[in-house]
């Protein structure tokens, strides 16, 4: 049925600007079940996406819950000075980075290595049991992986300390010494993600010719040489794209992770963006204050990831848009 | 062709590190499980355990003994079955409408989904919209705004491009609407996206920590996580008065490991079934080298 009122369709002249209306009216009509499917859609996307964009006006005004956003006074920029004046900005800023730059260095490379090393291995079921068991923790949450991070290494009643004392040295403050902060923050991430995070780099090496491997075999190369010859450049493109990705998301730091890690003894060391507006603007009401912090993450976020997916096609990638 | 020592050696090498590497992997897990199933009478605070010296279902016993656990555990489930069926749905949908070329509007769709994506207007904005929708201390806070998520719509119409048009042609020339094509014919035959699509809003709805804490306030409402973070990190025992646990003399760290095993089981029960279709769904989002 529809595909023949199509048909029509086409066949009718579309010279004048009359029938271009009417065109688009039928094509309206002749997908009104396609925009019904849609449609809780279309107002999940209104509703829950676009009417909160709307809301970060409030990061320019005094906001106050009785008067709303249309009622509530106008300020301009004062809360963004506020904050740029306020000692927690370069806090704020120098922990986010800080431990993107952490996880960059510590946890980047180590999906990299261990599907190199997955790679090799040539015993299928060995190989099978390896993937299954070092994907599970990407399907923890963080407040179970902190539970496990707690189990470990708390002060009295960790593992980790337990043996230290059995064995004769001092039990560590493993979580209340501000040094070691984003260092758990990277072990846990390493530990959750880094398995998971090989799944994109098998994928690419299932690609390589296993020809190129015979190839090398005859000339006699070895396993590491054909590693380094044949697996690494088949999959080096990959690496630049999540590298450049990764650069995309510097000023992002999991809320969660933090947030269930973070204690007073830690606080210089473990505030990021999210916690912050988190504590200040739910816990203390500082409403159009926070928005106004959060508005500063998003936008340069947002640069930044406009950025990184520009070099991302330049690098010869899909990009996501 | 024989492979040469230096070859094996190599290859015994990896398969070690792997192994000490898998090893590491299930090792906290392990361990929790193990303090989970050690009578009260072998735990005391101080002493080392590292394989299962007794058997005892004392802590389990406890947490299934409280209203809140059980009750935690109902709003998880809840959450999860409702919430992944209710995301498939909406998502799969919208990813369907906006991957039929033909259609009137699909560019401008698709931007504003992308949109989402790049800009998120932040914590308070969505926080000030729930409380105006008076959502508030009502599961619909967690389910409704996460029903149309922007990355698995648009992985979702991706995959649907691939689905050849040919199909949907013969069927409207049966007599078949839009409608009728998606539930009977692109729905069937995208079930392994789907699961594994569903896995993954499962997961996220069974993990639901953060919007939780932000919308929830009712104790009878909390989803497990809460209750767990109450446990685990703010080391109360959380569910239920401390001194009915002591009463029963089981100690609060076995609870809480417990506690632990009973969140992750679901995981564990449905990552076999739908671990073959994951990978198909993560590379369909992912960057292509």
């Amino acid at each position: 049925m529809t595909m023949m009122k199509e048909n029509l369709l086409a066949a009718k002249p579309l010279a004048k600007p009359r029938n271009k209306r009417r065109k688009k009216w039928q094509a309206l009509k002749r997908d009104r079940y396609l925009y019904l499917l849609g449609l809780p859609g279309i107002l999940c996307l209104i509703i829950f996406k676009y009417i909160p964009m709307w809301g970060v006006l409030i990061a320019f005004q005094d906001y106050s819950p009785f008067k709303g956003l249309l009622g509530s006074e106008w300020v301009g920029l004062e809360n963004f000075r506020v904050f740029f004046e306020n000692p927690d900005f370069p806090m704020l800023l120098r922990n986010t980075i800080a431990i993107n730059v952490m996880s960059l260095v510590f946890f980047f490379p180590v999906p990299i290595i261990l599907s190199l090393m997955m790679n090799e291995v040539r015993n299928e079921l060995f190989k099978r049991t390896i993937q299954s068991i070092v994907y599970l923790p990407h399907f923890l949450s963080w407040v179970i992986i902190a539970g496990l991070t707690f189990t470990l290494f708390a002060t009295g009643e960790g593992l980790v300390n337990k043996i230290l004392i059995q064995l004769g040295y001092e039990g560590v403050q493993w979580l209340t010494t501000p040094n070691y902060f984003w260092a758990f923050l990277t072990g846990q991430s390493v530990w959750k993600e880094a398995g998971w995070g090989t799944v994109i780099f098998l994928a690419a090496m299932a690609n390589v010719d296993p020809q190129l491997y015979e190839a090398a075999r005859m000339d006699g190369a070895s396993r590491l040489r054909q590693m380094w010859n044949i697996t690494i450049p088949a999959i080096q493109n990959v690496i630049i794209i999540l590298l450049i990705l990764k650069l995309g998301h510097i000023m992002d730091v999991g809320f969660e992770q933090v947030f269930l890690l973070q204690n007073a003894a830690v606080s210089e060391v473990a505030d990021v963006f999210d916690t912050y507006i988190y504590r200040v603007g739910i816990r203390q009401s500082e409403f159009s204050y926070t928005t106004a912090v959060g508005l500063f993450k998003a936008a340069i976020g947002l640069m930044l990831v406009i950025i990184s997916n520009k070099l991302v096609k330049k690098a010869g990638g899909e990009g996501f848009y | 062709m024989r492979e040469s020592l230096g070859d094996r050696i190599f290859s015994t090498v990896n398969v070690i590190i792997l192994a000490i590497l898998g090893i590491a992997s299930l090792f906290p897990f392990y361990y929790v499980v193990v303090v989970s199933f050690t009578s009260p009478s072998d735990y005391t605070g101080s002493s080392l355990i590292l394989y299962p010296k007794s058997f005892s279902l004392a802590a389990y016993e406890y947490i299934f003994s409280t209203n809140t656990f059980i009750k935690s555990l109902g709003v998880s489930a809840y959450l999860a079955i409702v919430g992944t069926l209710l995301s498939l749905m909406v998502s799969a949908a919208f990813g369907y409408m906006i991957s039929r070329k033909r259609l009137f509007g699909r560019k401008p769709l698709t931007v504003a989904l992308i949109i989402t994506i790049l800009f998120s207007p932040g914590i308070i904005p969505n926080y000030l919209l729930i409380k105006d929708l008076g959502l508030m201390n009502s599961l619909w806070s967690i389910i409704l705004p996460g029903l149309l998520s922007g990355w698995n719509a648009l992985l979702l119409k991706t995959f649907f491009d691939g689905i050849p048009e040919s199909l949907e042609e013969s069927a409207y020339i049966d007599g078949a609407n839009d409608l009728r094509i998606f539930f009977q014919i692109i729905l069937p035959l995208s079930l392994p996206a789907l699961a594994a699509f569903g896995l993954f809003f499962a997961v996220a709805y069974w993990n639901t920590f953060f919007t939780a804490i932000l919308y929830i306030t009712d104790p009878d409402q909390r989803p497990l996580q809460v209750l767990l973070q109450g446990m685990l990190v703010q080391s109360e025992t959380g569910i239920a008065d401390p001194s009915a646990a002591a009463e029963q003399s089981v100690p609060p760290d076995t609870i809480k490991m417990a506690a632990v095993v009973v969140a992750t089981v679901p995981i564990l029960l449905v990552y076999p079934f739908l671990q073959k279709h994951f990978a198909k769904g993560v590379m369909l989002g992912s960057v292509k080298g």
